[in-house]
């Protein structure tokens, strides 16, 4: 009797597995329905529209692109830096522990609060405008949680008889980082970065409260300019009625998961790849 | 003795860094204060959270934020119906009873289910699971809360399943053993024993996943609607505190204006809300660390 | 393999080729240690330690585990600085300068004491850049040319470089554990360091990995002045002039090497290195 009600409850447990996949799978299968057909040269190279069949994704592709190498810009040196100081030089000081408090709260703050801060700080008290770089500058504060954690786990790879045999040869703390420690957290470094940037990638509502443009029929053309990003695009042509639109947004959305695709396999493909250069 | 000043100055930069954490809390809220501050000054604070119309754009607005607030719960309320019991499940079978071949094939499942872009589960909520749903309810109407709430269950699912699987697996194996020595199945054992001794953790995983309900956007932006209502009723339109941020960020309100503050006024709430809920989490994880170091 | 064993005598000759008469230990005083007592947090590790350590004669640390022989040995070159919580009492005349005054360049007092580990940490880089990094961050060498001739009279002095020298750019990993060994050692001896400190240098090597490293040790010590540590009581007498040995944070009995294994004057030095405790 024990046995079946044991038996029940792993049926129900696979059950949901089940579900959740059977979840994944229906909706990768509708975003290709609707959306495959639609998906061609035309698509990814034309800028908006307000036809349906004429608009394609093009600018939004580039805004992205141009937000995302900004973001990893800013988002990388700041978050190894703070790295490098928690884990290598702030150790156990209250100092140190405040710091890494704001770090695990502010990686739970709704990202929309985000762009409430870029909005207030970037966009109006900074003067930055409407601009690609308020963008790229409020999702580079969104990221940085996730940096500075996988930057931090990098580092403590790093063996302490590494650090060890460079102290002893005379070395300061900083070269020992800089020649030794930092080469070695390398590629844990790098792929944490990419992953968080992966996330980015697909964030809308921070970009759209700084004013993001759901309409914007170009591609920025400097840092300044104003700008669009795939996620916001295919936000614009859900919220529109017309059929048609729905078939871009679902074409839309397959470039995104594309994109995310190749980012994610880049970040496990560098992982792998220097993880058996290390071990030679 | 200039080599220990360069090293001091780098120590200085490497700090400076690791305080643009501390400088962003107290950005998010300063702006929020600031704006909220000024919000307050014309519409009084009573009125904002016990009020019960939401109409600020409005020729005559009104200024009750409860409508927002309903609308956030009860999204949030169907999303954990789904995430919890489904996220619990998962990880008790994940650390009590899966094969590494079972798992091998979970986990990455889990995980695309979390990377997938909210943007895009916003489209399946609006047009795969509403229509679906409505044929089982054909009263529901296209903007409902039901929809984006059990979409958003699916997408925090993983996240309730790894947390509370981190949880159980803290537990040691000794108290396990202990019960299956005394011919406990495993379904007793996870149920009996381990799950109440990892009973703090796995709350403040409950706690994490509702925090991020409440602050989730853009499923509740393309699905729920955009009609802010005081209702329990799943099937109908409202609009959420996030929801509303989005609305009013993608009209023309000139910046200065009331209307503009209103954003804010609605953000410092749901910060507030969840920074509360993550207080709370984060308290509740350390006392399970320390129960289990 | 075709190198004559040094000659291993049974344990109430050991003399080796240490301590052979005729061998002066009335060198100059390199290392002097007064009173020094070290801590742990609140947990004393080294008690009263007062010893001098003399040029180019090789001194071996000798005493059972925990008994803070490479603790001692790390506050020679405050390397115990890395660790949190320490605290040290006394003083270490290094050439007659106290090298835990206050202000002292502990980057300057390294150069001049380099250290050995006792598990080999090469970089993980070429065999080249492993000597290299030494000569690069302190600035030695100003060419390139200059650069190259350091790096392979260190593999030489460290008994390597024939071994290597097809190589030089391929990672020192891909090395034995007692060539990497050696290739620390050159490492070390790359920045020209007055005095090398050898934490049980050979613990993780086979025998005949273990022989090279006490020949480089014999050769070395006409250059440099060498602290080493060791578990093995017969290494000690092969290879060390001056031994020291250490009990519970205490320095027993300090000697020339064959009066410590033929005639010590403690008896726990004697129960000691004739087996019969530690």
């Amino acid at each position: 009797m024990r046995h079946r009600a044991d038996l029940a409850f792993r049926v129900l447990a696979l059950a949901t597995l089940v579900l959740a996949l059977v979840t994944l799978v229906a909706l990768v299968m509708d975003v290709l329905a609707d959306g495959a057909g639609r998906l061609d040269w035309q698509f990814l190279t034309s800028l908006a529209s307000r036809r349906a069949e004429d608009a394609g994704i093009y600018h939004a592709l580039a805004g992205s692109i141009w937000v995302i190498v900004l973001t990893a810009a800013l988002a990388l040196p700041l978050g190894v830096a703070a790295a490098v100081y928690l884990e290598e030089y702030g150790t156990n000081s209250r100092l140190a522990r405040f710091i890494e408090i704001n770090i695990a709260n502010l990686a739970a703050v709704p990202s929309i609060i985000y762009g409430l801060l870029g909005l207030g700080l970037f966009v109006r008290a900074m003067g930055m405008g409407r601009s690609v770089m308020a963008g790229a500058a409020t999702l580079a504060l969104l990221a940085l949680p996730v940096v500075i954690l996988s930057t931090r786990e990098a580092l403590r790879t790093v063996p302490k008889s590494i650090r060890e045999g460079s102290y002893a040869l005379g070395a300061t703390k900083w070269q020992t980082i800089w020649h030794q420690v930092l080469p070695m957290a390398f590629p844990g470094i790098l792929t944490g970065l990419i992953l968080s940037l992966s996330r980015a990638i697909g964030e809308t509502a921070p970009l759209i409260t700084i004013g993001a443009l759901t309409y914007v029929p170009f591609a920025p053309d400097g840092v300044w300019s104003p700008f669009t990003v795939l996620p916001i695009q295919i936000f614009n042509w859900v919220s529109r009625p017309q059929a048609a639109f729905k078939e871009n947004a679902a074409a839309g959305i397959l470039v995104l998961m594309a994109l995310l695709l190749a980012m994610n396999a880049s970040a496990v493909f560098l992982r792998d790849r220097f993880q058996r250069q290390g071990r030679s | 003795m200039r080599p220990r000043r360069l090293e001091r100055l780098i120590e200085a930069a490497l700090l400076g860094a690791a305080t643009v954490s501390v400088l962003t809390t107290a950005g998010i809220i300063v702006v929020l204060a600031v704006e909220t501050f000024e919000f307050l000054r014309e519409v009084p604070l009573v009125e904002f959270l016990t009020g019960t119309e939401w109409t600020p754009l409005f020729a005559n607005p009104r200024f009750g934020v409860l409508p927002l607030v309903a609308g956030t719960l009860l999204v949030s309320a169907i999303a954990m119906v789904v995430a919890l019991p489904m996220g619990l499940l998962s990880a008790i079978y994940l650390s009590e009873y899966a094969p590494d071949s079972v798992r091998r094939v979970v986990k990455p499942v889990l995980e695309v289910l979390a990377g997938v872009p909210t943007v895009v589960y916003g489209y399946f909520a609006l047009l795969f699971v509403t229509p679906l749903l409505q044929r089982v309810f054909p009263q529901m109407s296209g903007f409902n809360a039901l929809s984006p709430g059990i979409v958003m269950g699916i997408m925090i699912l993983p996240l309730v399943s790894s947390l509370a699987e981190d949880a159980m697996r803290a537990v040691p194996r000794g108290l396990r053993e202990g019960a299956y020595a005394l011919g406990a199945t495993r379904m007793e054992t996870a149920l009996q024993v381990v799950v109440p001794a990892a009973f703090s953790g796995i709350t403040a995983a409950f706690i994490l996943a509702i925090s991020r309900a409440v602050g989730e956007t853009m499923i509740v932006a393309i699905a729920a609607g955009q009609q802010p209502r005081l209702t329990g009723n799943p099937f109908v339109p409202l609009e959420t505190m996030t929801a509303y941020i989005v609305q009013v960020s993608l009209g023309d309100t000139p910046q200065g204006t009331l209307e503009y503050r209103t954003i804010f006024a609605v953000g410092m709430l749901l910060f507030l809300m969840t920074f509360g809920l993550n207080l709370v989490s984060t308290w509740l994880r350390e006392r399970f660390r320390e129960e289990y170091s | 393999m075709n190198v004559a064993p040094p000659t291993l005598t049974p344990l109430a000759g050991l003399t080796g080729r240490a301590g052979a008469p005729g061998s002066t230990h009335d060198t100059p005083v390199k290392i002097d240690a007064e009173a020094l007592n070290f801590y742990y947090g609140p947990k004393r590790a080294l008690d009263g330690i007062t010893i001098q350590i003399r040029t180019n004669l090789v001194t071996a640390f000798i005493g059972p585990s925990g008994c803070g022989k490479s603790t001692f040995l790390r506050t020679l070159n405050r390397m115990n600085d890395i660790i949190p919580e320490t605290r040290v009492e006394g003083r270490v005349l290094l050439d007659g300068e106290d090298i835990y005054a206050p202000h002292l360049d502990v980057v300057a007092l390294r150069r001049r004491v380099g250290m050995v580990f006792q598990k080999s940490n090469p970089f993980p880089k070429s065999i080249f850049e492993n000597v290299a990094y030494g000569l690069r961050i302190n600035g030695m060498a100003r060419t390139k040319a200059e650069l190259n001739d350091r790096v392979e009279e260190s593999l030489r002095q460290a008994a390597i470089f024939d071994e290597v020298k097809d190589r030089l750019h391929e990672s020192a990993l891909a090395l034995s554990g007692g060539q990497q060994q050696r290739l620390c050692i050159a490492r070390a001896l790359a920045i020209r360091p007055e005095v090398l400190l050898m934490d049980e240098p050979a613990s993780a090597l086979d025998p005949i990995a273990t022989q090279r490293i006490e020949e480089l040790i014999y050769d070395l010590k006409k250059t440099y002045t060498i602290v080493i540590v060791t578990h093995n009581m017969q290494q000690a007498a092969r290879v060390s002039d001056q031994t020291a040995f250490f009990w519970l944070g205490r320095l027993v009995e300090y000697d020339r090497t064959d009066r410590i294994f033929t005639a010590p004057a403690e008896k726990l030095t004697e129960d000691y290195v004739t087996g019969r405790c530690g």
